[in-house]
């Protein structure tokens, strides 16, 4: 889950360093992602699981860091 | 965000709302009063020099306001280069309002199959192309690409006033497609962008209020399209980054926005290389008055003849 999360913000979420840099628990946002790249990641990550963000879940807390992510993506695809 | 003003009315909040008021009641009133001509189309009308000079009382109202503040002022075409169009970020945000010019770019063959096109009740407008300019959809977008560089100690105050237009055919003559705002933006660092915006808030509440108009100020949010326009709009819930002055026009309990402060974060700074003269990346802000919206409270709240409306909204329009 963890390297897909990574490749998926490697592809689409336009941050201005290394994905291998971040770690799981590093606020994307301050690493540089914008709100319309959060965007792009969402549906990057729907398409990889073939899942669908409830409405609870479009906030950009979301999509914060790889950990809040990994959470979220957890809910979504049961255990 | 990059909306300006084109947010849904907010509700009261509190207690039950009563039924959706009929828009089209009040666009009727001003249709039989001369003060807008149909034409035809929704959200497009015709003005009588009565309601113009009411237009025209409330931008020189805001630009009175804005004169302490030393802004320079500009006026833009409402048509706009489609790059810059699409560095504003619209098309991501906001695509089902999006207007794009196409012309005819074709020889005389092509010229005789537009008209046979045309006289047969075709689609003509599939021979069209892109011309390269879209319709301006927020009256501040055409001004941040000018101020790429640096900009000076302290930020920078424009003022600009003009045509927008949105793809919303609505009978509310409150939701035009093509309507004026007058924008009074700041750019520069974090800290001024969110000052510019609470005191242009007070501000603009205060003056509204001066007009008669009752107003109050909510947190808003844009109407970004799709689901995925739902992250951004939570985000400027959460963030508090708009707020929205809003009068009732058609019902007490659906009060309409009819003006707006806009917190754009870096959103504008970014992509056209605007800098502090820190070096930061500069962040904007814009209050927004809705000049074709306020003008409709006023009738609505005052009559539709202006030389009856009370001494003192007058003294203010007209000093």
């Amino acid at each position: 889950m963890d390297e897909m999360i990574r490749a998926v913000l490697a592809e689409h979420g336009r941050l201005p360093v290394d994905v291998a840099t971040i770690r799981d628990d590093d606020d994307l946002y301050q690493a540089g992602m914008t709100s319309h790249a959060t965007v792009n990641v969402m549906l990057a990550l729907e398409d990889e699981l073939d899942v669908e963000f409830p409405e609870s879940m479009l906030r950009k807390s979301t999509f914060e860091s790889i950990t809040s992510i990994r959470t979220a993506l957890s809910e979504l695809t049961g255990p | 965000m990059a909306g300006d003003g084109g947010s849904q009315p907010q509700s009261n909040g509190a207690g039950e709302l009563g039924p959706e008021p009929d828009r089209q009641i009040f666009r009727d009133e001003l249709v039989a009063a001369g003060l807008l001509v149909l034409t035809g189309t929704d959200g497009l009308y015709g003005r009588s020099s009565v309601y113009e000079d009411i237009v025209n009382a409330v931008d020189n109202l805001a630009i009175r306001a804005a004169a302490a503040e030393g802004a320079i002022a500009y006026k833009f075409p409402p048509v706009m280069p489609r790059e810059i169009f699409e560095q504003t970020g619209y098309l991501s945000s906001f695509p089902d309002m999006i207007g794009s010019i196409s012309t005819f770019m074709g020889d005389n063959k092509d010229h005789l199959k537009l008209l046979a096109m045309a006289e047969s009740g075709g689609d003509w407008t599939t021979m069209l192309v892109p011309a390269g300019v879209t319709l301006c959809p927020a009256v501040c977008h055409p001004l941040y690409p000018t101020l790429s560089g640096t900009m000076p100690q302290g930020g920078g105050h424009y003022n600009v006033s003009g045509w927008c237009f949105r793809h919303e055919p609505s009978v509310d003559p409150a939701r035009m497609q093509a309507f004026r705002q007058h924008d009074l933006v700041y750019v520069g660092d974090a800290a001024g962008a969110r000052e510019h915006r609470d005191r242009w808030l007070q501000l603009g509440l205060e003056s509204l209020a001066g007009l008669g108009l009752l107003v109050e100020s909510v947190v808003a949010n844009d109407p970004f399209f799709g689901r995925v326009g739902r992250i951004l709009a939570n985000n400027q819930l959460e963030e508090t980054l708009k707020y929205e002055i809003v009068s009732p026009i058609h019902s007490a309990d659906y009060p309409t926005a009819i003006a707006s402060a806009n917190c754009h974060l870096d959103h504008f700074g970014l992509p056209f290389g605007i800098e502090t003269a820190s070096g930061e990346v500069a962040h904007s802000c814009c209050f927004g008055f809705g000049l074709d919206r306020i003008t409709l409270a006023l009738l609505r709240t005052h009559g539709t003849q202006p030389r009856d409306w009370p001494a003192a909204t007058r003294e203010q329009l007209w000093p």
